[in-house]
């Protein structure tokens, strides 16, 4: 108690005042703290706003041999040219298809899982599973990827499997055929992070009044319906907050997991925004060319939370901010 | 008497139960299968894996590939790299962060109504991947081990958990330390660092894995051998089977009786069990931190 007064009196802003009095310029104490805040105000200088003050590049000409000042303006040049790009069909389509899957699987999944998860009664069980759908978000993209392209090989365990089963009449390579993307990397995306994405969804659960739940049980209410009437509405306000997370990524597909998974047999269904800004930037050095894309793409990404936002805010009554 | 009613109905399995538990064996099944898949096949001869069927058991038995792992020039330097960033990534993040944090609970640090929004800016919005190249390639940190800590050194994200947490410290420590005549650094290095090990711990986890398991990083800002990290030499194998091709092949000279068993497959599957091992051996032990860390991110931030 005693404690907490004190933590509030020097919060205080008539106490900060007194403390101000005293304050001399450069003395010790300060000095100390300013130094101690400076490197980090100098990283955040270097590495978040000289690459803001970078974007200009997108409306000039710039090439390895210029430099950001002296590159000449070409205005909206580039702009154009990504509208004109007979590769921006695809480009948009799969990053579309990709996040709008991600909305409809990746997104409730977690959801699901921690729904399911709070109702294993078995603590010992529970706390199991939960350790074991952390694993893997752990391991990399690299190993776990890479695992699931050595299962989905014509004699990996995938085809085998289904060659037995007589689901398939003859062992298929999964990453040869492009149609097929979609679904892989669906498939693996959700199993990589339902488990992680759902301890945030458990501990919501776990701060629920149990009172409720007796109350309910008084009136003879079955499990899903504690699930869904009680449950559902009292994370709804977390789950709100991801969805809008999740709408303003709806343009970005990372570029770890899409390169891994890329081949030349499947990059018609494979390259989205985020990888072509990649390969275009700094494969083939087109550096204004590739930031004007990069730069439209965050755009519209702010203007989807925004619009997310506001519509949470109208039918659901709460936002972000 | 209707509680106790009620207790004994929710003690007692019904099939839904029955089936839950049935579902959630399903899925830790899924989870842990990749991993287990890896470890059968990186324990089986070589030429006997490519006839397929490896699925749940190694069928002939080898620690060939191990050693060729260990072997391999480029795989221990890649261990290496990856070691050092993880190491030295982690430990400056830490202190460059946890420095920021504790400056801005002090309630007497000036110009504190600037600093907070200059960092909390960051968050929200960057240049983007080109710009930020072409910074990289301007500092010279382009191909250079130090293009692995400078510009991960600063986390705006994890300085806002640092300092939740050091704001429910108590302020009379610090006051009295100051009595004393502490200095701030002072009070930084003996007092709240050691009282904010829980949350240090968290970040810190969370720090080692990013580094760990990141390839995207040394692929775009490196170009030499020998700055690759593990992950990045897996990520070549797995996508360029001219690369792969080589795998083992140090290994094939220093031990010739094994030379004509060895594949690159095998070899690669070796690797990656020897690259997600240390992750999969700490992560379990460290879960209270990290549940803790998510759901407090997710309070503050």
């Amino acid at each position: 108690m005693a404690v907490s007064e004190k933590i509030k009196k020097s919060r205080n802003p008539e106490t900060r005042t007194t403390g101000k009095k005293r304050w001399h310029f450069l003395s010790n104490d300060q000095f100390q703290m300013q130094t101690m805040i400076w490197p980090g105000i100098i990283l955040c200088f270097i590495f978040c706003y000289i690459p803001m003050y970078g974007i200009i590049i997108a409306f000039k000409n710039y090439t390895v041999l210029s430099n950001m000042m002296n590159a000449e303006w070409v205005g909206l040049k580039y702009f154009r040219e990504f509208f004109n790009d007979p590769a921006l069909f695809n480009v948009l389509r799969n990053t579309l298809i990709l996040n709008g899957l991600a909305l409809v699987f990746s997104f409730p999944a977690p959801i699901l899982l921690a729904l399911f998860i709070n109702e294993i009664k078995n603590l010992k069980f529970k706390k199991t599973i939960q350790t074991i759908s952390y694993l893997p978000h752990f391991l990399s993209w690299v190993i776990f990827g890479g695992i699931v392209l050595e299962m989905l090989m014509p004699n990996g365990v995938i085809s085998a499997t289904l060659y037995e089963l007589g689901i398939i009449a003859e062992p298929i390579n999964f990453m040869a055929k492009g149609e097929y993307f979609y679904g892989i990397y669906t498939l693996i995306s959700v199993i990589k992070s339902v488990g992680f994405g759902s301890i945030l969804y458990v501990a919501a659960i776990t701060g629920i009044d149990q009172e409720l739940y007796e109350a309910a049980t008084v009136d003879g209410c079955g499990r899903f319906q504690k699930m869904w009437y009680i449950t559902v509405p009292c994370i709804s306000g977390t789950i709100v907050i991801m969805l809008i997370f999740q709408i303003s990524s709806i343009l970005n597909t990372g570029y770890e997991q899409i390169i891994l998974l890329q081949n030349s047999l499947n990059l018609a269904f494979s390259e989205t925004l985020d990888t072509y800004v990649y390969k275009v930037g700094i494969a083939q050095s087109r550096y204004s060319y590739a930031a004007a894309v990069g730069l439209l793409k965050s755009v519209m990404s702010v203007m989807l939370m925004l619009i997310a936002n506001q519509t949470s805010k109208k039918t659901l009554g709460r936002g972000l901010f | 008497m209707s509680k106790s009613k009620t207790k004994s109905r929710s003690e007692r399995n019904t099939a839904f139960d029955w089936i839950n538990d049935i579902i959630m064996i399903i899925l830790a099944f899924i989870m842990i299968y990749p991993l287990w898949y890896c470890v059968a096949g990186s324990l089986n001869e070589g030429m006997d894996y490519l006839r397929g069927g490896v699925f749940l058991w190694p069928r002939k038995w080898t620690l060939a590939n191990y050693k060729a792992v260990f072997l391999d020039k480029a795989i221990l330097n890649a261990f290496g790299i990856t070691i050092l960033k993880c190491l030295i990534g982690t430990v400056t993040s830490l202190l460059c962060t946890a420095m920021v944090a504790y400056a801005i609970t002090r309630p007497n640090l000036k110009l504190k109504k600037i600093y907070i929004p200059f960092i909390m800016l960051t968050m929200f919005f960057s240049g983007g991947l080109i710009p930020y190249f072409i910074l990289i390639v301007n500092l010279n940190l382009y191909d250079s081990f130090w293009v692995y800590i400078i510009p991960t050194m600063f986390s705006a994200y994890n300085m806002i958990i640092i300092q939740s947490f050091m704001r429910d410290l108590s302020a009379e420590l610090i006051e009295s330390a100051k009595l004393d005549g502490a200095g701030e650094y002072r009070i930084f290095f003996q007092i709240i660092l050691p009282l904010s090990k829980p949350v240090l711990a968290t970040i810190a986890l969370f720090t080692v894995v990013t580094h760990w398991n990141s390839y995207f990083d040394s692929m775009m800002y490196t170009s030499s051998q020998e700055l690759q990290t593990i992950q990045l030499f897996l990520k070549k194998v797995i996508t360029d089977p001219s690369i792969s091709r080589g795998l083992g092949s140090a290994a094939a000279i220093a031990i010739p009786d094994q030379a004509t068993t060895l594949t690159p497959q095998v070899v690669k599957l070796a690797t990656m069990v020897v690259t997600a091992l240390p992750v999969v051996c700490i992560y379990p032990f460290l879960q209270r931190y990290f549940v803790k860390g998510v759901t407090m991110g997710a309070v503050k931030g």
